[in-house]
């Protein structure tokens, strides 16, 4: 291989790589949801349309940069998605139908809801904001005079990439060391189980929907300087996020982490090889790939491991 | 009484041209019944099987693109489209059925989800075939006037109806509400349940599929946007569905007259006319939480209501 491919391809991997840590945000979120709820929240893309637009307005009108903003926006976020929870889902969950997956259904009337608001309010129009540092880049050969290939590192997507491994701790240590966190663990595992042991399922299932919301917020956030918003872009991130969870694992924290980042390199490499047109056919590969030769996800791979370590 | 029902309601509708309506009434009325057809044959496997399913736009784009690629590659009338899209609709629903299946409620609904997104962006970067944004064009119109258009799915629909109603009084429908209602009991009865979930696809898809056919001999032109959207097609299929009645003979009817109705009333009022999708949401989620099984399905419910305020 020449050197300008081998350029390409690291290049690629990085870009992958960076981008694959923003999507484990997103898919963590619905992890979480699916985990706990059992049920897919369709309306999760939309919800990170939402935390975007909030942070554009907040840009616009108190010029707070983006990755401040993410302090603003999860705590709204939180509520926007608890709300959501303790209003429409709850109630729908006692409601007997033929259907049995009408929470599914709800929240995609949800996501239908606010992404149209977000066409009447903001218009169809692509937006950006322009950040000071959206451009800047780190450069192999500045680091390395007589380096053979020369790699780029992008300011803000680096940037982004270490809060969201950031959060990803906060959330882990979280999620195993307090007691709020093991109850929402306990939930997810066993709901009869759980309400024995003096768990508020009700508060865990609104504090989990709001958890998740925050987090596909803090997503939205973090993808501002690096993309455009536009109204209906919430059906990509929803669809990323399936994608995530199912690669992962169902609900599983740590599957959602790894699937993000396969699927994030996956994705590069489509655009770098393929075209840019073609992603989302490369993400229904992967989602077929990964039901015919691994349905568990990447967590019953672990789950093996650990098993035979264990024995 | 009860047993001739249709004929009477099919006799009534065939009656309509002579009424001598507009232009546009007529178009109003051939809407209605292809939304039913669709409904119908969506009802077939979301409501009686179970399977909810968010990527109908992939049949109806399917069956739609048949005729059209078959009309400008061959050379051949797109009325040919109807026999041949039965083929392809059911080959590609067959083999997308062995494959998504596999998973249960919730899953299922996911990757009919993308699969709607996957052959759209297809479409727009199949160039060659499809001549992607661009459309295709059917140069010359069978008939000037609607009247024979009217008929011609009215034919379809009255087809659809009987075709379901023999399919839910058979073995077959037996099977499939077994499955809805427990998958696991049914599988432990001996009911293979993969594949009559797959029946059940392929017959769905087939029916959505002579649709999207029609369609595009009625409407002469087709483009990606317009035959494989998430909101105006997947969603709307639902909606007519879940409005009208889950799991009834004319639920989708009824919901095809509230939703065409609805929809054109609501695009008529200016500065509303954007905003049709926030009340398509607003309405599944009222739909959802008050009258899940849909208006036929809750005809007691309505009854009751309706009673209590008349006393």
């Amino acid at each position: 291989m020449a050197a300008g491919q081998i350029e390409l391809f690291l290049q690629t991997l990085i870009a992958g790589f960076l981008l694959g840590g923003l999507y484990a945000l997103i898919g963590l979120g619905m992890a979480l949801i699916l985990g706990v709820m059992k049920i897919i929240n369709l309306a999760h893309g939309d919800l990170m349309m939402v935390a975007m637009y909030v942070a554009y307005v907040l840009f616009q009108f108190f010029h707070i940069d983006p990755y401040l903003a993410v302090f603003i926006v999860a705590p709204v976020l939180f509520i926007l998605g608890a709300g959501l929870q303790k209003f429409l889902i709850t109630p729908v969950l006692k409601v007997e139908s033929i259907l049995p997956h009408n929470q599914v259904i709800l929240t995609v009337g949800i996501g239908i809801v606010l992404s149209n608001l977000a066409t009447l309010i903001f218009k169809s129009d692509y937006l950006s904001i322009p950040v000071s540092y959206a451009t800047k880049a780190w450069y192999l050969s500045d680091f390395w005079k007589g380096s053979p290939i020369e790699l780029s590192l992008s300011f803000a997507w680096s940037v982004s990439f270490l809060i969201a491994i950031a959060i990803t701790g906060v959330l882990w240590f979280f999620l195993t060391r307090t007691d709020t966190g093991k109850s929402i663990r306990a939930t997810a595992q066993d709901v009869d189980a759980a309400l024995l042991m003096g768990v508020n399922v009700n508060h865990m299932r609104m504090l989990t929907f709001g958890l998740g919301s925050a987090l596909v917020g803090i997503a939205g956030c973090l993808f501002i300087p690096i993309y455009y918003l536009y109204p209906s872009l919430g059906k990509q991130f929803t669809n990323i996020a399936f994608v995530i969870t199912i690669l992962g694992g169902l609900g599983s924290i740590e599957g959602a982490i790894i699937g993000g980042i396969i699927l994030g390199i996956f994705e590069s490499m489509t655009a770098t090889y393929i075209g840019m047109g073609w992603a989302p056919v490369g993400r229904f590969a992967v989602f077929v790939a990964a039901l015919i030769f691994l349905p568990g996800g990447v967590a019953s791979l672990m789950k093996r491991r650990s098993f035979v370590s264990i024995k | 009484m009860k047993m001739f029902r249709p004929f009477i309601a099919l006799a009534l509708l065939a009656l309509v041209p002579l009424l001598g309506l507009s232009s546009y009434m007529m178009h109003i009325f051939i809407l209605v019944i292809m939304w039913s057809v669709i409904g119908m044959s969506w009802n077939l496997l979301g409501g009686y099987c179970g399977q909810v399913s968010f990527g109908h736009a992939a049949f109806f784009g399917m069956g739609a693109y048949t005729a059209g690629i078959f009309y400008l590659k061959l050379g051949v009338s797109a009325w040919w489209g109807l026999p041949l899209s039965i083929a392809t609709v059911g080959i590609f629903s067959l083999v997308f059925g062995f494959i998504v299946l596999r998973l249960r409620g919730p899953y299922f609904t996911l990757a009919t989800l993308a699969i709607g997104e996957v052959l759209r962006v297809t479409a727009e970067n199949l160039q060659g075939l499809t001549q992607g944004n661009l459309g295709i064009m059917i140069e010359e119109r069978t008939w000037i006037t609607k009247i024979w258009y009217y008929y011609v799915i009215l034919l379809m629909a009255a087809c659809t109806f009987f075709l379901i109603k023999k399919v839910i009084g058979s073995k077959l429908g037996y099977y499939f509400v077994a499955i809805r209602e427990d998958q696991d009991a049914a599988e432990s009865l001996g009911i293979n349940t993969t594949f009559y979930k797959t029946v059940a696809l392929c017959l769905s898809g087939v029916l959505t599929g002579l649709a999207g056919a029609f369609y595009i001999n009625y409407m002469g032109y087709i483009d990606p946007q317009v035959v494989f959207p998430l909101y105006d097609i997947s969603i709307v299929t639902v909606m007519v569905v879940m409005v009208g009645g889950v799991a009834t003979f004319w639920g989708p009817f009824v919901g095809a007259v509230i939703m065409v109705v609805f929809s054109e009333l609501i695009r008529s009022i200016p500065l509303l006319g954007e905003a049709h999708q926030t009340f398509f949401g607003v309405l599944l989620i009222f739909i959802i939480i008050f009258l899940p099984n849909g208006i036929v399905g809750d005809i007691k419910k309505l009854k009751r209501l309706a009673g209590i305020r008349s006393a």
